[in-house]
């Protein structure tokens, strides 16, 4: 059939990853992540309103090392969303479509992330 | 032949059949979570290793209290509205896509309603 001898353009894996490439689908990625540890969220939540022992309970697995890797990670992919969340609303407006541009951005979330990360966990361990 | 033009072509839906709204409410919503969510993080932290009375205090204010519902809100939205695309993008066949979309929004309107009444429920 002559729609299958149609040309095909090279399939995903054969292109070196990009920065611009990896960020994008690292975006989705981070958001679906999200998305799941809401459940963490709204356990919470749940838990507080059923009272103070469900309360205690969860705050003890949220601070058990199982829940601590799973907020950390969270939190990682909560800064991450939220930096290339705003460069995505930046190009909404039209801005920073230049190719240096669009690599300074993209640096730039990358390092935002992990000062952001760095920054709420050492507040939140100081305190702690 | 039909002289009418369809209502979606008249009022500029195009073939998502909702027009820019989708993407509208994305955009807002993601505006809205940018000073929500580090408030969030801030009041998080500051909270850590509090006791049950605290933090029902804390939750239970009118201010992070509104603050959260909006929070819980503006979340759910945006992640129904992002997790629909994903859905989109990589489920193909149509009634599969529907369902999981439908499943997905679902979810999230049940988790978000827990969330804001677990909220509601410290205030009262």
């Amino acid at each position: 059939m002559s729609v299958q001898n149609r040309p095909l353009s090279p399939h995903l894996q054969i292109y070196r990853p990009q920065l611009t490439s990896v960020l994008s689908i690292l975006h989705r990625m981070t958001g679906v992540a999200i998305a799941v540890g809401t459940l963490l969220l709204v356990y919470w939540l749940a838990s507080a309103s059923a009272g103070p022992e469900a309360f205690d309970h969860a705050q003890g697995f949220v601070g058990s090392p199982i829940g601590l890797i799973l907020l950390f990670a969270w939190s990682v992919a909560l800064f991450y969303h939220l930096c290339n969340g705003i460069r995505h609303l930046a190009w909404d407006a039209g801005l920073g479509f230049e190719l240096p541009t669009v690599y300074r951005s993209g640096w730039a979330v990358l390092v935002g992330t992990a000062v952001l990360t760095l920054l709420a966990w050492i507040v939140g361990l100081v305190l702690y | 032949m039909s002289l009418r033009s369809p209502l979606a072509r008249v009022r500029h839906l195009g073939s998502a059949h909702d027009g820019t709204a989708h993407w509208w409410a994305q955009r807002l919503t993601a505006l809205a979570l940018v000073p929500l969510v580090l408030w969030f993080v801030i009041s998080v932290i500051s909270l850590i290793g509090s006791d049950y009375e605290s933090f029902v205090d804390w939750a239970g204010s009118p201010v992070s209290g509104a603050l959260l519902v909006l929070l819980i809100g503006a979340t759910f939205w945006h992640a129904a509205l992002g997790l629909q695309v994903v859905i989109e993008d990589y489920v193909h066949r149509e009634g599969c896509k529907l369902a999981s979309v439908l499943l997905v929004k679902g979810a999230c309107l049940l988790l978000g309603a827990i969330a804001a009444l677990s909220v509601l429920s410290l205030m009262v």
